[in-house]
């Protein structure tokens, strides 16, 4: 047992803190006409993984069975650690005053920037594992491309990033095969999460005017640019786990990016941001 | 400490021993480690068996008070640090379950027992987690209790016990100063938060020390597991230890153990304090604890709900062996 000593050791957020003072130079963060785009685009990045993180943290101790009990953790903990980078940097573009806690415990329903498919219901494990699979299908060709990104701040968090998500998609396909392919009950679970979240999925390739500033400026490749890489993935994963590809369109249920958002996303705020709006200025 | 009032099967004096019997406490007395395939008597299998699954269990139910509060955690970092906590936790539970599958029993078998009542978990777990302070409480007296009684488990005679129980103590001292860094986060904070932070050590601190379980000073049980070195100090001397290094804790805290009997004894060199009400604690391992229901039955229906998935998994297992079967049969 760590004596009291042991128990007082200095403050390691400081220390982390001040770590990240030395950060490379970034044009990119004094450019006050790329600033709104910017800043937009980076919470995009930071509340997609944000929501994505909090739903897959409701599992916790709730898994069918150990070993998932522990992926499950270890991905929400990987996408809550991806969102303090991208808020934090995020903070750092719009030059506020605010953190990336601010943003993220302090802004409401219409200020955030996720895409609709993170905050939807669990449900079940399928519907859990389908819109990871989807999700992540999308992040690894995402942070991929942004290795070149033109921001180096950009460029390094994506690689630090790049690390973890490349066993997310490798977890989660993998499970998407062997569940498809799996009973007849499982096959049709996934058949149904998949059918379900196909309208959501689109909305990762749909760009408007603050993606294109930042493709402009270099910082981040054109979302409809990463869809070709994603089917194959998607095309490759679901014929190898006996599932069919949904007919209809991928991108009926889009706005998120903009901050329309569906029901939910305004109950999972009122959770993560309790203690933040019940006791405003306290430090944790 | 996670496992409470584990039964041991009946004291032999060496006399009374068979010569395998002599042999393997022989062993034992002079520090050797008992390993999987070797000889050992029925009784420390199952006396081993009970201790490590209870410890196991309490892993597994522990992650739900702490989860409780992982969407509600009030900034990203402590928020993660949640996260990777149960996530450790979760882990302690696989390394436990695996150094029992040692002795001849499956996960799924002791999985079961957990489900249908047979097997207990720590009794700790049956208290809720009503603020965020909880976390802080949880982490610096629950985690504190059970390093108390984990550190001395590393040097048990049982080679897989120990070597899973060293790795898990490396985790729980980290688990036990995040607990103390939010508990001072509260102590130091706004007066709501001091408010929450000594409600909190008022809960908790009476079902901490009921960790340790009742005095046993007396008890055959515990002779003989104390014999065999699966159990390294008795209830009343680690309850004493944690009260000792807990005090001081406290003071530094700024927070008042809620006991007006706790006073420093000279003549001891120790604390005097009051013992735990331990008609409460009886009644918690009988299920009547504040949340004994909610928590059995938040792991039957996630073991309930997972059949799917687990089935799915095995059948999709099946189907690969047997595809691989016949390209092998092919390829000849």
């Amino acid at each position: 047992m760590p004596s009291l000593p042991d128990m007082t050791t200095p403050d390691v957020m400081a220390l982390a803190r001040d770590a990240a003072a030395s950060q490379p130079h970034d044009p990119h963060l004094q450019d006050v006409d790329l600033k709104p785009a910017f800043f937009d685009w980076l919470c995009r990045m930071g509340d997609n993984t944000a929501i994505l993180g909090h739903r897959i943290s409701e599992w916790c101790g709730h898994g069918p069975v150990l070993e998932e009990d522990i992926a499950l953790a270890n991905t929400a903990l990987d996408l809550i650690g991806h969102t303090q980078m991208w808020l934090g940097l995020a903070a750092e573009v719009e030059d506020a005053g605010r953190t990336a806690d601010d943003l993220a415990f302090l802004r409401d329903a219409m200020k955030y920037r996720n895409v609709q498919l993170v905050e939807l219901p669990n449900r079940d494990m399928a519907h859990t594992l389908m819109r990871e699979f989807l999700f992540d299908a999308w992040h690894v060709e995402m942070l991929t491309a942004l290795l070149q990104s033109g921001s180096p701040r950009v460029a390094e968090i994506a690689a630090k990033a790049l690390k973890e998500v490349g066993y997310h998609v490798e977890r989660s396909s993998d499970l998407v095969v062997r569940l498809g392919d799996g009973t007849d009950e499982s096959h049709a679970r996934m058949q149904d999460a998949l059918d379900r979240l196909w309208p959501y999925a689109g909305e990762l390739f749909l760009g408007d005017g603050v993606d294109a500033a930042v493709a402009k400026a270099g910082i981040a490749p054109a979302p409809g640019d990463l869809r070709a890489a994603w089917e194959r993935t998607v095309d490759a994963v679901l014929d190898e786990a006996t599932l069919r590809k949904p007919e209809g369109r991928f991108d009926v249920h889009r706005g998120g990016k903009q901050g329309r958002h569906t029901e939910h996303l305004g109950f999972i705020l009122a959770e993560m941001q309790f203690l933040q709006r019940a006791y405003p200025g306290a430090s944790w | 400490m996670y496992a409470q009032m584990v039964k041991s099967e009946g004291m032999k004096t060496l006399d009374e021993m068979s010569p395998e019997e002599r042999a393997f406490q022989e062993r034992i007395d002079r520090g050797e480690k008992i390993e999987p395939k070797e000889w050992m008597p029925d009784g420390y299998r199952k006396t081993l068996v009970r201790q490590i699954g209870q410890h196991a269990h309490s892993e597994i139910v522990g992650q739900l008070p702490e989860g409780n509060w992982i969407t509600r955690a009030p900034t990203l970092e402590r928020k993660a640090i949640l996260l990777a906590k149960v996530q450790d936790e979760a882990g302690h539970g696989l390394y436990l379950y695996s150094a029992a599958e040692t002795l001849g029993v499956s996960r799924d078998e002791l999985t079961g027992k957990l489900l249908s009542g047979k097997m207990k978990y720590s009794s700790i777990f049956n208290y809720p987690t009503l603020t965020w302070a909880d976390m802080g409480a949880v982490g610096w007296l629950v985690d504190g209790a059970a390093i108390m009684n984990q550190v001395p488990l590393q040097r048990t005679s049982y080679g897989p016990y120990s070597r899973a129980m060293i790795r898990i103590c490396k985790e729980e001292s980290f688990h036990q100063r995040q607990g103390y860094a939010i508990m001072m986060k509260m102590a130091r904070g706004t007066p709501e938060q001091k408010e929450m932070a000594q409600d909190a050590l008022n809960r908790f601190w009476y079902p901490a020390l009921m960790m340790f379980g009742p005095s046993d000073k007396d008890s055959v049980h515990s002779a003989q597991s104390m014999a065999w070195k699966i159990k390294m100090n008795t209830n009343d001397e680690l309850r004493q230890k944690f009260v000792d290094e807990t005090v001081p804790q406290a003071e530094y805290l700024g927070l008042t153990v809620p006991d007006e009997t706790l006073r420093w004894n000279d003549a001891r060199g120790h604390y005097d304090f009051a013992q735990p009400d331990w008609d409460e604690f009886f009644e918690v391992l009988k299920g009547n604890g504040p949340c004994n229901r909610e928590r059995l039955e938040a792991r039957r229906e996630a073991w309930e709900r997972g059949a799917w998935f687990r089935d799915g998994l095995n059948a999709y297992a099946d189907k690969a062996a047997a595809r691989r079967a016949s390209a092998s049969i092919a390829a000849e």
